[in-house]
């Protein structure tokens, strides 16, 4: 055990000022120190992506950065996508489209999808298929989120 | 309106697309974080467990009389082993809890872990099938002599003789490499005691909590009503959560001692290592065929390497007893000899995972079908259409009755989907340029929703058969039906919904189902052996219609008609062929609050139970893949997949998709890439999901899939399992597809995963080097 720091960060546009070990991840301070249980922890070894939180509203595995290298950070978790009761439209077509069957590795792929879409709202699928081979998914083969996202673009290109 | 047949969008999902979803780990706040110490060793005598004087540690000692867990099959053949809830005195496994320390936060947790040390004698350990066969083999538990905890054989009077008369004989042998279920969610536990009522309520990453909540009891020594278990939200499971497992049963007794709320969250590490295993089998099979390829007979060697421990409650007989009742699979076999051997070693215990056993047994038939198919002349399709089962219902050799399918429909389609001659003719023209291109099928049958007579047939102890559900209507006229399924992501709930809607006449989204919790639904066996569906559906409809019945009575007494004048539909009752008619939701505040006036529902009130405990029933499925093999590097590419599925009746199509979608991704995991490797010490050596290789969107190319419906009595609602089909006929039809590609070189594959790896040791020692 460490000395404790404080940080702060904005998680969704809300401040938030806590006081944590260095050796903290950023998403054991989302989830304990937020209560932000959204992001989901699938390996804490950077390789499934279940922890994917955009960070400056870059995709980053919130499991392999500590919380202290946020410091005056941008955090956008699955808490923040939708805008009171409207889904973002990434949320409705993976609703629509069947793109989750658990739900435990959705929150990451969702915020993947953001920042992959908010980076490049054109993205072929190719590359698409590329980027979104960042996360693991166990239950739906991938066949629905692929159609998800790409329904999700053509709708925020709009 | 008809629900049933919709492709409705789950209920499930609202929740879960905004993170609200509830998983075990997310109830963890605020508890006491307890963390176990695990064998480093595979096999050895403990001698002492160290921690500093300020560390509490709970140890096989400290728990005292808790009971092992013991699974029991009612054969003479199996030796039940009990496994110790902590173990003491021996380590049988490496990743076997020894100890466990509780602190404030997990960190602490582990920073406590780390000052626990074990010091044991380490013995070889027994890895292999091989090393636990040998003669002399040290044995893993005194009381299975050659390491063997089952041993069943099944044979018919005429094997040897259909041998001796056979034109073609068929001979190999068939690895499939160990596998790890891995659900994106790890197992944990959130035990909370309440001290006003002395009752412990375990929230757990489960897909059997009622099972969980006897098994407990029993370990505990306390009457079930002292504890509560909860399946909340569930990250996947395939099995791999279907077991009593000596994790919880720790966790519950500390929140008890302590009198405090207790969570254990399961890592990465410890999921590879130290939950279960599956798939680590060896076959030595044999057919024998007419000269016009009919199979005259089979004799399968089956081995399997069931680890340390057995599991609760299917038991380590879980595979082998399977892989021989469903060796035939979809062929008429009139002789069969087999021998199943359930094999101990020190390794991860085995438990059920998607498919079990069938995507090997598959995959070996498969071959025996192709490689039979090349000595006698005939195309992959003439020699099944030779053999399939078209006549039902059909009792196969071991006595398994398969219900009516669509065996050889679904082959054709499927050779029709893909056009075989078309892709001959491209394989020709991609050979003269060097590029390996082959085509694969495989024909097979999908045992799904199995009742009381099915495991009773295997001398299971705890015969997870039957069903029940109980529906109740509230004053307001929404549908609450409370269900003994655990589903864990299958859309079970909006499903359901869709039956309990048609049969009763109400929107789906005024039904809740609940699930999940012992204190809440009905004792059931949880989700698994895609059973849900077809046995809690088919309970769903029993009990909708008997509810409908008296809905109708309510209604008829309040429009002064006729009971069996009734209908109800779109939430309204009404008699037939006239504007007369009333809500549901005002004739159930009716029942409710002038019940005096309804004594046809006096002593029922608005509700029905029903309990359905079918045979069950079998989905069958062609799955074809074309794939590309590029001999330089060992790399499979797969071109095409296409799959055409009956699974009878579908309730929701984009559901039963979904389910095809993630099997097949599954099987083709375990065809080309995940393997759980040991050293020969016993020590995990893909202890990661970088060495563990769980495929990505990369890997997985897009999948087609056709339908076909094929309605039978064996379920209620027409609607057959689907949850494993995909996982078990993909490694088959990959495998056959690669040897296609590799027939020029003399390659046949006889293993999975067939890795790069393995490709090129194939060719070289078939005489081609690297080009």
């Amino acid at each position: 055990m460490s000395e404790r720091q404080d940080v702060t960060f904005t998680v969704n546009g809300d401040k938030h000022a806590i006081r944590i070990e260095p050796r903290r991840s950023l998403a054991d301070a989302l989830r304990e120190d937020c209560g932000l249980t959204g992001t989901h922890l699938g390996c804490e070894h950077g390789v499934c992506g279940a922890c994917t939180v955009l960070v400056d509203d870059q995709p980053v595995r919130s499991c392999l950065m500590f919380a202290v290298q946020a410091e005056g950070a941008r955090v956008r978790t699955v808490e923040g996508l939708a805008a009171g009761d409207k889904l973002h439209p990434l949320q409705q077509a993976f609703w629509d489209h069947h793109g989750l069957q658990c739900g435990f590795c959705t929150p990451g792929f969702l915020m993947l999808a953001v920042g992959i879409l908010e980076r490049d709202p054109d993205i072929a699928e190719p590359e698409l298929r590329e980027a979104l081979s960042s996360n693991l998914c166990r239950c739906t083969g991938y066949q629905n989120i692929l159609k998800s996202v790409l329904a999700a673009a053509t709708e925020m290109r709009k | 309106m008809r629900w049933v047949g919709r492709p409705l969008p789950r209920y499930e999902d609202p929740a879960l697309l905004q993170g609200r979803g509830r998983y075990t780990a997310d109830l963890a706040q605020g508890a006491r974080i307890l963390r176990f110490v695990r064998s480093s060793v595979a096999r050895g005598r403990i001698l002492a467990v160290n921690a500093p004087p300020e560390v509490r540690i709970i140890t096989a000692a400290v728990l005292g009389d808790v009971k092992p867990i013991c699974p029991l099959l009612d054969r003479p053949d199996y030796v039940a082993v009990a496994q110790p809830i902590l173990a003491h005195k021996r380590v049988t496994y490496v990743g076997e809890p020894i100890a466990a320390v509780i602190a404030d936060t997990a960190a602490e947790a582990e920073d406590l872990a780390e000052q626990v040390t074990v010091e044991s004698a380490a013995e070889t350990p027994v890895v292999t099938l091989d090393q636990a066969l040998a003669p002399g083999a040290p044995l893993v538990h005194d009381t299975a002599a050659q390491n063997t905890v089952i041993d069943a054989r099944f044979e018919t009077p005429d094997v040897a003789a259909a041998f001796a008369a056979a034109h073609q004989m068929v001979e190999f042998a068939f690895t499939s490499g160990r596998q790890a279920a891995v659900p994106l969610e790890t197992r944990g536990a959130v035990a909370a005691f309440d001290s006003a009522t002395g009752r412990a309520t375990l929230s757990a990453s489960t897909q059997m909590p009622h099972l969980l909540r006897t098994g407990i009891a029993d370990a505990l020594g306390i009457p079930e009503s002292e504890l509560r278990v909860i399946a909340p939200e569930v990250g996947g499971g395939f099995g791999q959560k279907m077991a009593l497992i000596p994790e919880y049963v720790v966790v519950v007794w500390a929140a008890r001692r302590f009198a405090c709320t207790v969570a254990w969250v399961e890592d990465r590490l410890e999921n590879l290592t130290a939950s279960f295993h599956a798939r680590d089998q060896r076959l030595h099979l044999r057919g024998a065929f007419d000269a016009d390829g009919r199979l005259l007979a089979i004799d399968a060697d089956i081995l399997c390497n069931v680890g340390a421990y057995s599991n609760f409650p299917a038991t380590c007989g879980v595979e082998p007893l399977m892989a021989m009742a469903d060796m035939p699979g979809p062929y008429r076999v009139p002789e069969y000899r087999a021998r199943a051997r359930g094999v101990a070693s020190n390794t991860c215990p085995m438990a059920p995972y998607r498919g079990v056993s069938r995507p090997v047994i598959t995959a070996a038939m498969e071959r025996l079908m192709d490689c039979a198919a090349a000595r006698l002349g005939l195309d992959a399709l003439e020699i099944r259409r030779r053999n399939l089962i078209t006549e039902f219902p059909h009792t196969s050799v071991t006595g398994v009755v398969h219900d009516p399918g669509s065996y050889r429909e679904a082959m054709e389609a499927a050779a029709r989907v893909v056009d075989f001659g078309q892709f001959r003719a491209r394989q020709q023209t991609a050979r003269a340029d060097g590029r390996w291109l082959g085509l694969g099928m495989s024909v097979f049958a999908e045992r799904t929703g199995p009742g009381t007579p099915a495991f009773a047939a295997r001398r299971m102890v705890i015969n997870p058969g039957f069903e029940r559900v109980e529906l109740a209507m509230d004053p307001s006229g929404f549908l609450e039906a409370r269900i003994g399924s655990s589903p864990h992501g299958q859309g079970l709930k909006t499903t359901l919904a869709q039956l309990i809607a048609d049969e009763i006449g109400v929107a789906p989204k005024e039904i809740r189902v609940v699930a999940g919790d012992t204190d809440r639904s009905p004792y059931g066996w949880g989700t698994f052996a895609s059973r849900s569906l077809v046995i809690a559906g088919g309970a769903c409809k029993l009990a909708a219609a008997t509810l409908r019945e008296r809905l109708q009575a309510v209604a008829g007494q309040i429009l002064e008609a006729a009971a069996s004048d009734i209908e109800i539909g779109d939430g309204r009752a009404f008699v037939r062929g006239t504007d007369l008619g009333v809500e549901v939701r005002q004739l159930a505040r009716a029942a409710y609050h002038q019940s005096h006036r309804f004594p046809a529902i006096a002593k029922t009130g608005l509700s029905a139970v029903a309990t359905y405990d079918p045979y069950g029933t079998f989905s069958n499925a062609c799955h074809v893949a074309i794939v590309a093999v590029d001999i330089a590097t060992g790399q499979i590419k797969i071109e095409r997949f296409v799959v055409v599925e009956d699974a009878g009746r579908l309730i929701n199509p984009m559901i039963v998709e979904g389910q095809i979608h993630g099997g097949v991704a599954q099987g083709i995991a375990n065809a080309l890439y995940e393997e759980v490797v040991y050293d020969d010490g016993g020590n995990m050596l893909t202890g990661s999901l970088a060495d563990y290789l769980v495929p990505t969107i990369a890997e997985i190319p897009r999948l087609e899939i056709h339908h076909l419906e094929t309605l039978t009595e064996a379920s209620v609602t027409g609607a057959k399992g689907v949850g494993e089909g995909g996982t078990i006929g993909a490694p088959a039809a990959i495998l056959n597809a690669v040897s296609d590609a590799l027939e020029p070189f003399g390659v046949g594959i006889f293993e999975m995963p067939i890795t790069p790896q393995r490709i090129l040791q194939l060719l070289r020692k078939a005489g081609c080097e690297a080009q």
